[in-house]
């Protein structure tokens, strides 16, 4: 049962060691020259204006919180869809009157202009 | 005994993140910490056979809950010194009544688990096999009205967000 992990052990081991692996072995090899471009996030693009840790809009939240909610939603219908074929009309009704009452939600959030980006 | 031992390494695991969430200074850090917790709590599950919850726990919680704490953790000012936070109304007395309230809960629910009488027929067989197929069998037969008050549960989530934002909008 659980020898079917073993792909997604190794998996996790390797990408843990390249990372790994990739920072001991530049950090011995690579020659010790700062200086401030070098020091910067991005070396070549935008230059930063400001502090990264500076307070955002409150969107980003908002747009984070209807993701997870939404995102819950459709965890909700993974096992319903697998035994729909079960469940038959029973289940159909069920997974509407679900989806109803969140798209009651959508409807809320869509009217407060929470979806809108200005 | 093979089972044990990776139960107990990967409690060690989860307890041990757990704590460097609540010790780390750097906020940021804390929350990439609490990552690395969900992720061997899906470990966890997977040893405890709940498939479908481990995926769901790595897709929701590692996730997008992460996310979101990522952008609270973004909307407020990391650069004040912490006694700035400090907030008159507080009420630390109130607080500690709750905590030991939920502990004092935590514990009967144990010990309650415990020496409870184990429950000998589960109920009519299921007419499915598989884990997820399993979930979903009694999530929309025996837990029907729990699973319609998740919904409001999400509704009143989505509401109460917009709410608290909508000043900015």
């Amino acid at each position: 049962m659980l020898s079917a992990y073993i792909p997604i052990a190794i998996f996790v081991v390797v990408a843990t060691g390249f990372a790994l692996f990739t920072l001991v072995f530049s950090s011995l090899l690579h020659p010790e020259k700062y200086n401030k471009v070098k020091l910067e996030p991005y070396e070549c693009g935008i230059e930063p204006m400001t502090d990264a840790r500076d307070r955002y809009s409150i969107r980003y939240y908002l747009v984070a919180m209807l993701f997870v909610i939404f995102d819950v939603e459709t965890v909700f219908m993974f096992p319903w869809a697998v035994i729909f074929n079960k469940l038959l009309l029973f289940g159909l009704i069920e997974m509407l009157v679900f989806i109803f009452i969140l798209l009651v939600g959508y409807y809320y959030a869509w009217q407060k202009g929470a979806l809108e980006w200005v | 005994m093979g089972q044990a031992i990776a139960f107990y390494t990967l409690a060690a695991f989860i307890l041990g993140f757990a704590v460097l969430v609540v010790t780390t200074k750097d906020t940021v850090h804390s929350v990439l910490f609490l990552v690395l917790d969900f992720l061997f709590v899906a470990a966890l599950y997977v040893l405890l056979d709940a498939p479908f919850l481990a995926v769901i726990q790595v897709l929701v919680y590692a996730g997008g809950i992460v996310v979101l704490y990522l952008f609270v953790v973004m909307l407020v000012n990391l650069k004040r010194p912490p006694e700035a936070h400090h907030d008159p109304h507080r009420r630390t007395k109130l607080g500690l009544f709750l905590a030991v309230a939920v502990l004092l809960e935590l514990g009967a629910i144990a010990v309650y688990q415990t020496t409870r009488p184990v429950l000998s027929v589960p109920g009519a067989p299921m007419p499915v096999t598989g884990n997820t197929e399993q979930v979903g069998w009694l999530l929309y037969t025996s837990y029907l009205i729990p699973f319609e008050i998740a919904s409001m549960l999400l509704l009143v989530a989505m509401i109460g967000a917009i709410v608290l934002a909508k000043r900015e909008l």
